[in-house]
């Protein structure tokens, strides 16, 4: 018997599923939901970065018309803590409460939550809330906070160091010892704002015991499982909803505050209750990313060959950990900073520290990104230093397609790879070998042109669950999926993934309809719904969902595709092994004028009369898939600039990427996923920062001071791709959901940089705005002059 | 209260407010069409986008007593008699919307702007369309869509393309 169908709808570009509803405003977000008697919060938050709290007085506020009730931190213990789901060893953890009660350790730190009538109500009274704030002195840089005589955050634990993280092989100090060649460079890989373009929101009711939460959030099992243990509810009686998610990218991968508090408030008020953050809110308190300062050190040979890598990290983890930061700058960090290269020797360690800053968590890329910047920024360097053509050195270091499966010298198997070709294609696509002749002309013109590439190995598909385990990972890396045949022929997948952008709904169902014989349309995939799927989900972040996700569809589809297989050879009275599954029929090899229809399958199966002895009846199949390892997509991007000397503007004239995810399911939402993955990577290079002051007010603090790129700041995109397949799982498929920002940030400064390396400029540190290019420059001449 | 009359999606409304209530507001709560959506506070991100009497304007910096007498045209309105309008074919074809947040906003810009511009440049749609931020797709898609739904509604058969914006 075929135990793997034919792949007709892998790899063909379906239309999306999802988009008809989107495209006619019919999409219900969580801000949509509206119930009747539903009341709304306002929360009063810090303008404090640092503050002990001395007293809160609601009075003015209680009596505001409309106004429901106000609670403080006391009244709201019942919600318990704020979840953290990775450990690392030494981790100086805290308690987070969703309202602050003793001290707001940054400027956005929620103090009391006023529940009225209207949202109007709630913000007029929550401006009411008056509380008598004792300044305390405050800390924002991480490097300064972890030095002695520094404000103290968290007074029990005696210091602002959140943990100190070494990963080491081979002999760091003979790869020094050994070294034609050396490079040092500083990177300050700034702090990012995810900006979801949905803002977060939550509604909750409690009826007849059971409490049900819509929530814009990436995880909506997670959010079930900790409301169900901090509230005292059981697990079957609380049902979390995650409806249209309107993007995520790290910052809803989390059971935040609002989550736990309004939940518990509609179970005490008995009404449904609403929190919708405002987009300047949300700057406050939803997680930002990024936020490393890191000495990069290489150490190689006159003819490039990299001999070891020494890395010092310090990491701002904010002012309290959220749900999956402590793993963030470490596990997901750390161990891919060797990339796509055979390095014999690694040193790095990475120390966290508390600030009065909003809390950094997962942000596209998570880690990777970091990672990734360090070393391609550092292979430039090196490129320079022994005036080696760039591309040329990466070849040179790049782990050889013969070698794998690859151990790395921090201790991770890539499975596979084959990072040449990959490069080759990207230098072909971006016409690398005409580029002096290009820049020559540029300079004519006044203008100075540069091309910079990247080549980077991402590590996802999180996760196999004995390695999350090992590292601290405080859950399982599974996925699950169900699917549910109805006697009619009608079919439904379920899914543990929580899809927000990604496309699930379409890609899912060309997996099941491969395996089954149907077509996608005849599927329906749903998702979100706790009370829907299988018992756990574990959701979409870390590029993981068709790694583990999709393959757990798959997996269940043929389980479906074996039964409705044995179902037909009854009825058709031949052997399993003759039996063809294809266009909605199944019949025997060669006779598919005695067909027998999917709908007829799935009938026979729950009239159940007439099945193989020892059958049992109905058409449904569950499935949880662990996946062995994780995976490890490649690739290398190539972006072209110009920089204008007179204004210090950046014109992306050109910007090629080939990447090999894999098997590719749906080359239509692969594409998508890389252009807005790009566009983000070059918004860290060239326009977004979070500013705080030294007093940890934020000031970039809306979308008027933080640029989030638009249409005009970006070029449009060509892509190319190889195959390469993973063993990892049987259909061969890797993640791309980070690729592009993983790759396009250390471009795009590499590319930056090599405009103005004529100048004798190195280093301009991310974001490279028009001011901070044009002040490079302006330095460089005085310097020349 | 203020009392004002208003068209939206072809249906008149008559409506007693608050004069501090948003056009943004009106829309979404009173008349619950939440396919307009809010993404900020400040006017930059363009998910609120509205005609209004054929030009688009972010509905959250608009009173609701400002369109009074006027012409509203949410994206509930842009298909007619069950026909999907081609910029909305156009999103869904070349695949420029992810998690559809933005993309009401877009197709009404997207609408404006080709209204008073049929065959647009590559650089005109980007420019047009800056003001509405999309953080999944990085634009590339959603050009491509704005093009073909130009191709279409000017009745040519075949997509006018203009020279690629990457070679020089």
């Amino acid at each position: 018997m075929s135990a793997t169908a034919p792949t007709t709808y892998i790899g063909t570009r379906t239309p999306r599923k999802e988009d008809p509803k989107l495209i006619q405003g019919r999409g219900t977000f969580t801000d949509d939901v509206t119930l009747p008697a539903m009341v709304y919060v306002s929360l009063v938050r810090s303008p404090h970065a640092h503050a002990r709290i001395r007293r809160i007085d609601a009075a003015a506020a209680r009596k505001e018309p409309g106004v429901v009730t106000v609670v403080t931190g006391k009244d709201a213990e019942a919600t318990g803590v704020l979840p953290v789901f990775i450990s690392v060893p030494g981790l100086n953890g805290t308690k987070h409460m969703p309202l602050a009660t003793d001290k707001a350790r940054y400027a956005g730190d929620a103090i009391a939550a006023v529940v009225a009538d209207t949202r109007q109500a709630a913000k007029r009274a929550a401006d009411l809330v008056t509380v008598d704030y004792e300044p305390l002195p405050v800390i924002v840089d991480a490097t300064k906070a972890l030095e002695p005589g520094a404000p103290i955050l968290h007074e029990d634990l005696g210091t602002n160091l959140v943990f100190t993280y070494p990963v080491k092989g081979g002999d760091i100090d003979k790869a020094f010892r050994d070294a034609e060649a050396t490079v040092k460079l500083r990177i300050v890989n700034q702090r990012l704002i995810p900006n979801a373009m949905e803002p977060r929101s939550v509604v909750a009711k409690f009826e007849a015991g059971e409490l049900t939460v819509w929530s814009s959030t990436q995880i909506p099992h997670f959010v079930q499982l900790i409301l169900s243990v901090n509230l005292g509810l059981s697990q079957n009686k609380v049902r979390v909803i995650a409806p249209e998610v309107g993007g995520g990218f790290g910052s809803k991968l989390q059971v935040y505050a609002e989550e736990l508090l309004v939940a518990h408030l509609a179970k005490t008020l008995g009404r449904p209750v609403k929190w919708t953050e405002d987009r300047r809110e949300g700057y406050l308190a939803t997680i930002h990313g990024r936020d490393l300062v890191e000495d990069v050190e290489l150490a190689a040979k006159r003819d490039g060959t990299v001999l070891g890598v020494r890395i010092r990290t310090v990491a701002n983890m904010g002012a309290y950990l959220q749900a999956f930061a402590p793993g963030i700058p470490t596990i997901l960090h750390a161990f891919i900073i060797p990339g796509a290269y055979r390095i014999p020797a690694f040193d790095c360690e990475v120390r966290g520290a508390y600030t009065n800053t909003t809390p950094v968590d997962a942000y596209r890329g998570a880690g990777r990104p970091e990672a990734t910047f360090a070393i391609e920024r550092g292979m430039d360097r090196l490129a320079d230093e022994i005036g080696m053509d760039p591309a040329e050195l990466r070849r040179k270091n790049f782990v050889p397609s013969d070698a794998f499966p690859f151990t790395t010298i921090s201790g991770i198997t890539y499975d596979s790879g084959d990072y040449a070709p990959a490069l080759d294609r990207a230098l072909e696509m971006a016409d690398y070998k005409g580029f002096e002749k290009r820049r020559a002309e540029a300079k004519a013109r006044g203008k100075y042109r540069g091309i910079g590439l990247s080549s980077y190995v991402e590590i996802c598909g999180l996760a196999p669950s004995k390695a999350n385990s090992a590292l601290g990972v405080g859950w399982g890396g599974y996925e699950s999926a169900r699917i549910r045949v109805h006697p009619t022929g009608a079919v439904q997948v379920f899914t543990g993934t929580s899809p927000h952008g990604q496309g699930h709904e379409t890609s899912w169902a060309q997996i099941a309809a491969d395996a089954i014989g149907v077509t996608p349309n005849d599927i329906e995939v749903r998702h979100g719904d706790t009370f829907e799927s299988p018992g756990m989900g574990v959701g979409t972040f870390g590029s993981r969902s068709l790694a583990v996700g999709g393959i757990a569809v798959h997996n269940a589809a043929q389980k479906i595709r074996e039964k409705v297989i044995q179902i037909g050879a009854h009825l058709l009275e031949a052997s399993p092994a003759d039996v063809v599954v294809e266009g909605g029929k199944v019949f025997v090899k060669g006779v598919p004028e005695k067909a027998k229809a999917f709908g007829e399958i799935s009938m026979a199966a729950y009239l159940a009369s007439n099945l193989p002895e020892g059958m049992e009846p109905g058409l449904e199949a569950t499935t949880y898939y662990d996946p062995p390892n994780f995976t490890f997509p490649f690739g290398t991007h190539v972006a072209e600039v110009e920089v204008d000397p007179e204004t210090g503007t950046i014109e992306i004239i050109r910007y090629s990427a080939c990447d090999d995810c894999g098997r590719q399911i749906n080359p239509m939402i692969v594409e998508g996923q890389l252009h807005g993955g790009i566009t983000q990577g070059i918004g860290q290079a060239l326009y977004e920062t979070a500013v705080y002051d030294n007093n940890g007010q934020l000031l970039s603090g809306s979308m008027m001071e933080y640029h989030v790129p638009t249409a005009a700041d970006v070029p449009a995109f060509a892509l190319d791709h190889t195959v390469t397949l993973t063993k990892t799982n049987p259909l061969g498929v890797k993640g791309i959901g980070e690729a592009g920002t993983i790759a396009s940030t250390p471009a795009m400064v590499n590319a930056v940089i090599d405009a103005l390396s004529p100048l004798g400029i190195t280093h301009i540190d991310m974001p490279l705005t028009a001011e901070k290019v044009w002040g490079a420059i302006r330095k460089a001449g005085e310097a020349r002059r | 209260m203020a009392k004002i009359t208003v068209t939206v999606n072809r249906a008149e409304h008559e409506l007693e407010i608050e004069p501090s209530l948003l056009l943004v507001e009106l829309l979404r709560d009173n008349l619950r069409l939440t396919g307009t959506h809010v993404g900020c506070d400040t006017s930059q991100c363009g998910a609120c986008t509205v005609l209004i009497d054929g030009s688009a304007v972010k509905s959250c910096t608009v009173l609701a007593v400002q369109a009074d007498g006027a012409e509203v045209v949410t994206v509930e309105g842009l298909a007619k008699d069950g026909e999907l309008h081609p910029i909305q074919r156009a999103f869904s074809a070349e695949h420029a919307l992810q998690c559809g947040f933005c993309t009401p906003g877009l197709m009404i810009t997207a609408v404006d702007l080709l209204s008073r511009t049929p065959a647009p440049t590559d650089a005109e749609i980007r420019h047009a369309i800056k003001g509405n931020l999309c953080r999944c797709t990085g634009y590339h898609n959603i050009v491509n869509a704005v093009r073909t739904a130009a191709t279409e509604m000017r009745g040519a058969t075949t997509p006018m393309r203009t020279p690629a914006e990457v070679k020089r």
